[in-house]
């Protein structure tokens, strides 16, 4: 007989007023309030109520779209966003134990800034600072930055062996890229900083190192400006819908966002993340496989569906999702998460259709239903996003091993 | 007739990667842990500073080939502690210094609009440009940029990033449940630059801050850098604390202002200005000639002497005379990521008036880096640098100054406690916040005010 499955991770995705098109609609949301730290402060610290691991909060270098590829040019959907990385530190201080996990886009911005930024975040939060790295496709992004021209793209277009290709060459850019992130953060050993009064020295150079990666889009020669963060090595995220991101969650990643409709494909997801890890010779390692799930939770299933419906009326279409669209009460969630996590899910990013309803129902629903199965922390049990994954703090590449 | 009293703008910076910062004195705390940047911060808030300032490098110095270890190594990332102050803090401006050369104007306009959504309009942008290599190799673009048109980058950067906060004008999000209309205009954020450096186009994501933009200092010394300020910007970190020198900068910069259609109040001057603090005068001045010692260590004077010498002068003993040879006048600098190396523009005759200076004052190596370095701006007991700080502000030698204290974190506190006070009783000196955003602090235009007065005029 097995034991008693170990207990799920949960985090939430935030993005904007929910997932949902019409979610600035509800009547939990206050668009207006947007654009405010007070906005991000109250879903980070809801969250943080419901004990949960950590947040995501979504980012782009373009505006939103209804489409792929391109501008969509709609009015009637949330437009417009605040930096990830600076919303998530806004939100630091205000926190106690939250894990903090902007996205970040590797395709037009410099590993160099972004690897000192994710390690101050995890200084500004004492070791609860991680990223979601995302890369971009679009051309309109691209022409936002001048630097490369990317042609015309659609979802069609990306299962074809040209966008297959294409998104190939982003992926292995982003591998690169947070590769020199990772070195960056291990380029300054824990004790470099010795401040020896005695012989006028701050830091023994010995212990800094140059990390010199050469890679087919950049090359950055390091250290890093900044000190290892507390937790070493922070959070590295991403979301993968098939093979080629897939790779880079087996190679690179801590967490990776999958997206299975049902218990079979999130068997057949892991297996392949499984075997791509083992490939990247990772074997041994600790590598999180999250399901993502957008979430209508409500007391009763009914009254989910109906206020599903009447967001879909107010959009003018049905909501369609890369990830399944789970509607119901908090003990269907449960139920449904565990049969999942069955299949090697070691938990869940949850998208709430309206942040402003849908987060409160897991924290204040679907928490104490998992809590109640044994099956969700009553507690943080540690100062630390890896330590609340049960991820070691990892030695330094660039430490000599005694 | 006496013209009214000029206000006093005060700032703190936060202790830097040189000399002026002494780590080894017992009571210097952490200069990466948030909680030294939250002590600096509050404590500036507790004085009715107008902004915090943060400087950024982006590679670590070198020296002879080697990672410069005897001053403060390593900072954070700017915009990530600034916007984690706006948590901490309510009313003091975030100035941040942010590279034009290694960064992209859709980025950084992106994250400065996002600051200052974040802090309720408290953000500014300290432009500077980078001319070297060596910093490059850390970054995309990596190479050179020569140092010609590092101004002319830099200008197109900060007038790009200006079409990009003014791509919003504030009124296009309605959000109004009733028609289901979010944003007014489907074109909000729309930009289009075609320039010698930047060739963009599409709509801006970040719609418009409270400040409109952020407030934009500048650095530079140049005769370009101070057309650029003239032109473009809405205050100048200086470096002319002196009565004379202040007074020189202040008259030419002010009045390069006309010609651009400016005032006197649309650009601030605010030099970066230290302080020693004690009870009496005669016991500042002793401390400040202990502070310049644990300043300029034995070894820290070879290493500057170096500057100038462009040799490895290790071999010296720095309680001894000056080298006898000469400096190595070649273009490959011993020093890298180093801005103060420029200032010795002939090193020849610099290492001659040395040698020259030493011999009249039987000074060591070390004895005469401590002299000819930058003596303190300010000291004195709290009565004599109130009076000297607000003589200086009324002789137009300034409009306030950047305080660089020397400890971190806490060496800003005597300041607070004992010099704010009396400036507040000269009335010179705010005792409350009047405003919100740090345009309000400064006495700035809203951009959108500034650009109705300019239609009207």
């Amino acid at each position: 007989m097995s034991s008693t499955p170990p207990p799920l991770h949960l985090a939430v995705a935030l993005e904007g007023t929910g997932w949902h098109p019409a979610s600035w609609r509800d009547q939990a949301a206050r668009p207006r309030d947007l654009f405010t730290a007070a906005h991000w402060a109250d879903l980070v610290a809801e969250a943080e109520r419901g004990l949960l691991d950590f947040v995501t909060f979504e980012d782009g270098l373009g505006l939103q779209s209804s489409h792929y590829g391109e501008l969509d040019g709609r009015t009637d959907q949330v437009r417009g966003r605040l930096d990830a990385v600076l919303t998530a530190s806004r939100i630091a201080p205000l926190t106690r134990h939250i894990g903090l996990v902007p996205t970040v886009i590797a395709t037009h911005t410099e590993p160099f800034h972004i690897s000192k930024a994710i390690a101050t975040l995890d200084y500004v939060s004492t070791g609860r600072a991680g990223l979601r790295v995302q890369i971009s496709a679009r051309p309109h992004e691209a022409a936002h930055f001048g630097r490369r021209t990317f042609a015309p793209i659609s979802l069609e277009e990306l299962k074809t062996a040209a966008g297959q290709e294409r998104l190939t060459d982003l992926f292995d850019e982003a591998a690169d890229y947070v590769e020199v992130v990772r070195r960056l953060w291990d380029s300054w050993e824990d004790d470099a900083e010795i401040r020896d009064v005695v012989s006028g020295r701050f830091v023994d150079r010995d212990k800094l190192h140059y990390i010199d990666f050469e890679g087919k889009r950049f090359s950055v020669k390091g250290p890093s400006i900044t000190p290892r963060p507390p937790q070493g090595q922070p959070l590295v995220t991403a979301l993968a819908h098939q093979t080629v991101p897939y790779r880079l969650v087996a190679r690179q990643a801590d967490v990776g966002y999958v997206t299975p409709h049902d218990a079979e494909q999130a068997r057949a997801i892991v297996a392949e993340i499984r075997a791509e890890q083992e490939a990247a010779g990772r074997a041994g390692e600790l590598l999180h496989v999250f399901g993502d799930l957008v979430v209508f939770l409500d007391d009763e299933q009914a009254a989910a569906q109906d206020r599903r419906a009447r967001l879909d009326a107010l959009a003018g279409e049905p909501y369609t999702s890369d990830a399944r669209i789970f509607t119901g009460t908090p003990a269907q969630l449960a139920d449904f998460l565990q049969e999942l996590a069955a299949q090697g899910l070691s938990g869940f990013r949850l998208r709430p259709a309206v942040a402003g309803h849908d987060l409160p129902a897991i924290t204040r629903g679907l928490v104490p239903e998992l809590q109640r199965r044994g099956a969700f922390r009553t507690a943080y049990e540690a100062d630390t996003l890896r330590g609340l994954l049960g991820l070691p703090r990892p030695a330094n590449r660039y430490a000599a091993t005694a | 007739m006496n013209k009214p009293l000029k206000q006093i703008h005060l700032a703190a910076h936060f202790p830097g990667v040189n000399n002026t910062t002494v780590w080894s004195d017992p009571k210097a705390g952490s200069h990466i842990e948030f909680s030294s940047f939250v002590h600096f911060a509050q404590t500036a808030e507790r004085a009715k500073f107008d902004f915090l300032f943060l400087a950024e490098g982006l590679r670590l110095r070198e020296q002879g080939g080697k990672i410069y270890d005897l001053d403060v190594v390593g900072r954070p990332d700017t915009f990530t502690v600034l916007a984690a102050l706006a948590a901490v803090t309510e009313h003091l401006g975030l100035t941040g210094t942010i590279n034009s050369t290694f960064n992209e104007p859709y980025e950084v306009a992106r994250q400065f609009a996002s600051l200052d959504h974040l802090s309720g309009g408290r953000s500014a942008w300290n432009v500077v440009t980078s001319w070297d290599a060596f910093t490059g190799e850390n970054f995309r673009r990596g190479g050179f940029l020569p140092q010609e048109d590092r101004y002319s980058r830099a200008k197109e950067f900060l007038a790009t990033a200006n079409e990009l906060f003014d791509s919003w004008h504030g009124d296009e999000i309605v959000a109004d449940n009733a028609t289901g209309v979010f944003l007014r205009d489907a074109k909000a954020g729309s930009f289009v630059h075609e320039g010698q450096h930047f060739d963009i186009h599409g709509q801006f994501d970040v719609p418009r801050s409270p400040q409109g933009r952020p407030v934009i200092f500048q650095a530079g010394d140049s005769e370009e850098g101070r057309e650029f300020a003239a032109s473009s910007a809405d205050a100048i970190f200086s470096r002319y604390a002196s009565l004379k020198e202040g007074q020189a900068f202040y008259t030419d910069v002010k009045n390069r202002l006309a010609k651009y259609g400016r005032s006197h109040r649309d650009l601030l001057i605010l030099p970066a200005a230290t302080f020693v603090l004690a009870d009496t005068d005669a016991q500042a001045e002793e401390l400040a000639k202990e502070v310049r010692r644990q300043q300029v260590s034995g070894a820290t004077a070879l290493k500057h002497l170096e500057f100038v010498w462009n040799r490895d002068l290790s071999a010296y003993d720095p309680e001894g005379p000056l080298p006898d040879i000469d400096p190595d006048v070649s273009d490959n600098h011993i020093s890298k990521g180093r801005a103060q190396v420029r200032m010795y523009r002939d090193p020849l005759a610099t290492a001659r008036e040395w040698r020259e200076l030493a011999a009249a004052n039987n000074w060591s190596i070390r004895d005469l880096v401590i002299n000819t370095g930058n003596r303190q701006t300010f000291v004195g007991s709290p009565a004599t640098v109130a009076r000297t700080i607000n003589d200086f502000v009324q002789a137009d030698v300034s409009d306030g100054f950047i305080l660089v204290p020397h400890i971190t974190p806490g060496g800003l506190d005597p300041f607070a406690d004992k010099v704010v006070p009396l400036l507040q009783e000269q009335g010179v000196f705010r005792t409350d916040y009047e405003g919100t955003t740090l345009r309000d602090h400064l006495g700035l235009a809203h951009p959108d005010d500034a650009r109705g007065e300019r239609v009207a005029s």
